[in-house]
């Protein structure tokens, strides 16, 4: 009982938590990992575009919610997406024609162009300030769980719940889907192979009459709608702020790092590492102990390795101790 | 236009534009200015040393900066003797057990042959180590944070004069970008980029929850002065009378008196700085950083070391941005660990060094003064912009008040436009490089 209890208790805080914001990370590093790979920096402005694509969606969910529609159990803002990934990608085009492209035409150094990302970010985080403002912004509606706590303790008869939001099911499900079509692209249609060939080599790729532009554009697009995914999942999960989707920026480049940048296989890897490791090493662990252990030997502390406002402090650690023990990640990312 | 003349048109530019603050808003408001501006000048120079001189890409500006604001409370406030005899000594056994255990695995990986044992050894000292360590600072942290709480409960500094936290303040940045640049300088510029990306947010992050080092989140404030209190100064018969003779009554000439010291204590720092960066720039030293930047390959078989010398720079960039914020929050006569923001202090020093022009000390210190200036104006004239467009919308128009409350974010907005315009069409700046 005792083990069955603890491996819920676990579940509870531990797994279900880390599966949902690790999705939501993979989501994130994926869209830096593309940009890395096809346009070879590192875009400072990811963590904006977010914040932007999750803005529009939020606002035209508010404008469903007004004209009273609804998806029943699942909340309104899956309707609205579309949109804030097309207004999105209609934004990062028109950014990558007057800003990026003439940084790309003269060949300009990587470090260039993510000085440049600073630009855009300052722009995103400004606009995006501007048309919400800086507050918190709740958007979520429809069924909140899954399954509550008490129903689970009721149908099971544990001692413990486990308690699984819809936002967090909703997270893993939509997060399948995407990666899943998105490798599918990757690796079976023209555009994508395309993509791939000019990520690997890219005057072999010219040299073979690939389109470079238009493999920008997809990528862009591509990159849009990623971010948006996931900030809108994130947004649905915890809450909407534009700073703290600055903030991801961190675990997400750590994400796609630890992964190997330039490997969509290793962005995903990379989310799951930094979000299982964050989750874990910030809970407190001294009930699952209390479970586990005799009762002479139960702890006194929280048995919490490290307090939960030093999150970053995970990611940035294994950050570093997989760049120095395998700096090109842990699936072979490239190495400009 | 000759580089001389256009250097003293855009400083004189500056100067106007401060003037002009005085006249038509207030001598306060210019002074502040003024003041803050200084300080960026300063820390615009410390990241033009590493990116300029060396090509460093450095963005945890914030984190040095903090460093810098930490030392004054470390070095300036009195020190709390309940707080050290509750749990003082202990504390420090207790940090000083975790260093040991660190450096106790470094050697091991050094040392010890490849393996399974090394490995077995590794994570043994990793894991005793952190359990001893919690075991030791966990009591001594809870007795020190229970001591007088409201207004202490934390070990307080040294009490010494606060002057002295300005280089102490480069010291410890200098510490830090030690450890960074150990790990991190080998390794591609996007990942020292990523890497002082984290390290600023962990330094902030230590600051705003250690409350036995500074009261985290608490604040402190308070902080003693290099100079003299306005009150002190309203007090003195001499200082009303000679105030009375300039035609000012005895608050404003008090404020304007200490905000002119502070001036007078930056230009100070900012000319001694300059001038060493100046000379620097021009010495064989100056040279090997520009040769090593241009071509790290050519500089390496020239017999240059160059992971040596960017570690050398990258410490020296950062100490001066350390020096600055020990500066700021000497200024600001407080510590505020929650108002550190990556945008204000990262990331605006650098559209400081990107407008002023990369590699140019006149530069980032023209920078430093512009973008501040535009920093501080750009809240009052987006409020007056936004109050001309909506002119014509009957009050209580939802737009409208939307549009007048959100003018206090046009900064962000106009510093991202001001560095993405610059980036494209003078991309060396205001004042290039020679």
């Amino acid at each position: 009982m005792d083990i069955l209890n603890t491996l819920v208790l676990l579940a509870n805080f531990v797994f279900v938590p880390a599966i949902a914001y690790g999705s939501q990370l993979a989501l994130g590093a994926l869209g830096v990992t593309l940009i890395y790979g096809i346009l070879r920096f590192s875009n400072f402005a990811h963590g904006d575009t977010m914040a932007f694509g999750t803005m529009v969606t939020v606002l035209v969910t508010w404008l469903l919610q007004s004209w009273g529609v609804s998806l029943g159990p699942l909340p309104t803002a899956l309707l609205a997406l579309p949109f804030g990934i097309a207004v999105t990608a209609a934004l990062v085009l028109w950014t990558d024609r007057v800003v990026y492209k003439f940084y790309r035409k003269q060949k300009a150094k990587p470090v260039i162009l993510v000085i440049v990302s600073m630009g855009v970010m300052f722009v995103m985080n400004g606009l995006v300030r501007f048309i919400i403002g800086p507050d918190d912004q709740r958007f979520a509606d429809g069924e909140r769980f899954i399954i509550g706590a008490r129903e689970f303790k009721q149908m099971t008869g544990l001692d413990e719940g486990l308690a699984i939001k819809t936002s967090q099911g909703l997270t893993v499900v939509t997060a399948v889907l995407v990666v899943a079509a998105l490798f599918w692209f990757l690796n079976h249609t023209r555009t994508g192979k395309s993509m791939r060939a000019y990520s690997d080599n890219e005057d072999l790729a010219l040299l073979s009459g690939i389109n470079p532009e238009r493999v920008v554009a997809v990528t862009w697009i591509l990159v849009a709608a990623l971010a948006t995914v996931a900030g809108v999942l994130y947004g649905l999960d915890k809450s909407f702020k534009p700073f703290t989707y600055f903030q991801l920026l961190l675990p997400i480049f750590a994400s796609a790092i630890v992964g190997g940048l330039g490997s969509p296989l290793g962005a995903i890897a990379g989310g799951f590492v930094i979000a299982f490791s964050e989750v874990t090493i910030t809970y407190a662990w001294k009930k699952a102990a209390g479970y586990m252990l005799p009762e002479s030997l139960a702890p006194d502390g929280l048995m919490q390795l490290l307090a939960v406002d030093y999150k970053f402090a995970v990611s940035f650690v294994i950050l570093v101790v997989v760049l120095l023990f395998k700096p090109t990640g842990l699936f072979k990312g490239k190495s400009v | 236009m000759n580089d001389t003349v256009k250097t003293t048109a855009l400083f004189g530019l500056v100067a106007v534009l401060i003037l002009g603050t005085g006249v038509m808003q207030s001598w306060n408001a210019a002074l502040g200015i003024l003041n803050m501006g200084l300080i960026s000048a300063i820390m615009a120079m410390g990241v033009n040393l590493q990116w300029g001189f060396a090509g460093l890409f450095n963005v945890g500006i914030m984190g040095f900066v903090g460093l810098g604001g930490l030392a004054t409370v470390l070095v300036s406030m009195p020190p709390v003797p309940a707080a050290w005899a509750a749990g003082g000594v202990n504390i420090w056994i207790a940090l000083f057990v975790g260093a040991l255990s660190l450096a106790a695995v470094i050697l091991v990986r050094a040392r010890m042959a490849k393996g399974n044992t090394r490995a077995v050894v590794t994570w043994v000292l990793l894991i005793a180590g952190f359990t001893i360590y919690r075991e030791l600072f966990d009591p001594a942290r809870d007795a020190i944070e229970k001591v007088n709480p409201a207004l202490e409960g934390y070990l307080g500094g040294l009490g010494l004069p606060i002057l002295l936290a300005w280089p102490v303040g480069g010291l410890l940045a200098a510490g830090a970008a030690w450890i960074i640049g150990k790990t991190a300088l080998g390794l591609r510029s996007d990942y020292l980029a990523i890497a002082t990306l984290g390290i600023a947010e962990i330094i902030i992050a230590i600051m705003k929850n250690e409350d036995w080092l500074a009261r985290g989140v608490k604040n402190v404030n308070g902080l003693p002065r290099p100079l003299p209190y306005e009150i002190d100064l309203q007090a003195d018969p001499n200082f009303v009378e000679r105030a009375a003779s300039f035609g000012l009554d005895p608050v404003t000439a008090s404020t304007l008196y200490v905000k002119l010291g502070y001036s007078v204590l930056f230009t100070i720092v900012l000319l001694i700085i300059l001038f060493l960066m100046q000379r620097s720039l021009h010495s064989p030293w100056g040279r090997m950083m520009r040769a090593i930047r241009d071509n790290e390959d050519a500089a390496r078989a020239m017999g240059k070391n160059v992971t040596r010398r960017h570690l050398q720079i990258f410490i020296l960039g950062s100490a001066i941005c350390g020096l600055a914020g020990a500066m700021m929050t000497t200024l600001d006569g407080q510590l505020t660990p929650g108002t550190y923001q990556p945008l204000r202090y990262t990331f605006l020093i650098w559209v400081m060094v990107i407008v002023g022009g990369s590699g140019n000390n006149l530069g980032s210190v023209l920078g430093g003064f512009l973008i501040w200036f535009l920093w501080v104006q750009v809240e009052p004239f987006g409020r007056w912009l936004m109050e001309l467009i909506t002119m014509g919308m009957e009050p209580g128009n939802a737009l409208r008040e939307h549009l007048l409350a959100s003018a206090a974010h046009m900064r962000l907005l106009t510093m991202g436009l001001v560095m993405l315009v610059m980036l494209r069409f003078s991309p060396r700046g205001l004042l290039p490089e020679k």
